[in-house]
């Protein structure tokens, strides 16, 4: 058992954890961040996609240890209920999702996205995205959703 | 997993906390392949030691008219260095068409060359770079060529109990050079490629002065077609030469069939496309 220390949706926290423990079971079961989606468990659909330091990694496979020190940010950190994050906005207004199992994985892919690339164009909301799987929507929706988005953040449209 | 996650400071403290650990101890830098590894049971590792925390280890410099990339940068790093992009375009590309995003903010070059895996496009890339790598031990550090790390299927020839690669290292490409990679793959990300193929050309006063042309995964290592180098060099660079030499290329591979990547004969007939059409970029003759 090991203390890990890091901060977690702009908050410090501290967490008992095992030496092989990874990241995506530690913020669901100790943290409670069960917006955090396990889907294959090996790193192929991205529904686990966690920020770290701004940059989006998948958490299922990512050694938890390797987060000491470091900012991590769930969908928890993306808004509230009553006040959406911009991109989370644009999901609903695009139908962006449907299960639904995929959409933390892919608003923070998008999020990671649009602080390094605050106006891609489709083919660069595509590349962004490409490393998370949705079996319901068929994407067209969620890059729409990106875009609005883009085009909100940076002033454009409403 | 693992009994202990150890993080080391220096590539002495890494090397050090290896020793300690004999048999039982692995280094782990992005952990992509060596989680997975894990978690199926074919790692050994009961305890790790994580070396992206060593400053300047994931570093990407110019340094004596060659490109130094540290063992701990990431896939997106490279793709993204405008070293790398400038002075091997062909590394930039194969970097960026690793897994996705997400694997590509975590995965290192170095970990593709330590798994030896026949597939992997960086190391397929650096094949065609004549890339040396850089080993470090207790007593002390050498370069060594890509291909002598490799040995067989994930069979890398490095003692993982008490060597690290710590830099990657190959000659900056210039005007003169020309260069492509091509992947064939099911899907353009998370999929494994079918065929791979790297090459760097070189054309002097209307000859062919350097060809390389390194191929994946197509028997157990990526290989250099050397027949197909043969038959390029010394000679003016046309249609008709590359299509011969992408045929001898074909010659080389010994791919087998499978279920994920298709037969044998597609596999092989897909490598002289691909050879064929990296040459053809590389030499410019597009048209």
């Amino acid at each position: 058992m090991a203390q890990l220390s890091f901060v977690l949706n702009g908050c410090p926290v501290c967490a008992s954890i095992e030496p092989g423990d990874l990241l995506a079971d530690v913020l669901r079961d100790q943290l409670g961040m069960i917006g955090v989606k396990v889907g294959c468990g090996e790193g192929e659909c991205g529904a686990c996609t966690v920020l770290i330091d701004g940059k989006a990694v998948l958490s299922c496979i990512y050694p938890a240890p390797k987060v000491a020190g470091c900012a991590v940010t769930t969908i928890e950190g993306l808004g509230t209920s009553d006040q959406l994050d911009v991109i989370q906005q644009a999901f609903v207004e695009c139908c962006a999702s449907q299960c639904g199992y995929c959409t933390p994985g892919i608003v923070l892919a998008a999020k990671a996205l649009l602080d390094a690339n605050p106006q891609p164009t489709r083919e660069q909301i595509m590349v962004g995205i490409s490393g998370n799987l949705c079996r319901c929507t068929g994407y067209y929706q969620i890059v729409d959703a990106i875009a609005l988005a883009a085009e909100r953040l940076t002033g454009g449209e409403p | 997993m693992w009994d202990a996650y150890l993080v080391a400071s220096t590539v002495e403290d890494a090397l050090g906390k290896l020793a300690q650990l004999g048999d039982s101890g692995r280094l782990i830098a992005g952990g992509t392949d060596l989680v997975l590894q894990a978690q199926r049971g074919e790692c050994p590792a009961r305890a790790v030691v994580d070396l992206t925390r060593i400053p300047g280890l994931s570093e990407i410099r110019e340094q004596d008219g060659y490109v130094v990339i540290g063992a701990a940068a990431t896939h997106a790093e490279i793709a993204a260095s405008p070293l790398v992009r400038t002075w091997a375009p062909l590394l930039a590309q194969a970097c960026a068409s690793i897994g996705g995003p997400q694997i590509r903010n975590v995965g290192t070059l170095a970990g593709n060359v330590v798994n030896a895996l026949p597939a992997a496009d960086g190391a397929v890339a650096l094949f065609a770079l004549n890339a040396q790598v850089e080993i470090a031990t207790l007593s002390g550090q050498a370069w060594v060529p890509i291909a002598e790390l490799y040995r067989g299927v994930g069979e890398c020839t490095l003692d993982p109990c008490a060597e690290m690669v710590t830099a990657i290292r190959f000659h900056s490409l210039d005007a003169y050079a020309g260069c492509a990679f091509q992947r064939l793959a099911r899907r353009r990300v998370l999929a494994l490629p079918i065929v791979n193929a790297a090459v760097v050309v070189r054309v002097d006063e209307g000859t062919v002065s350097d060809a390389r042309i390194a191929v994946g995964p197509v028997a157990p290592t990526p290989f250099r077609a050397a027949a197909a180098e043969r038959v390029l060099i010394g000679s003016a660079p046309t249609a008709a030469l590359v299509a011969q030499a992408a045929k001898l290329a074909a010659r080389d591979a010994q791919p087998r069939s499978s279920l994920l990547r298709g037969t044998a004969t597609y596999r092989t007939a897909m490598v002289e496309v691909l050879v064929r059409r990296a040459l053809t970029t590389s030499l410019d003759l597009n048209g």
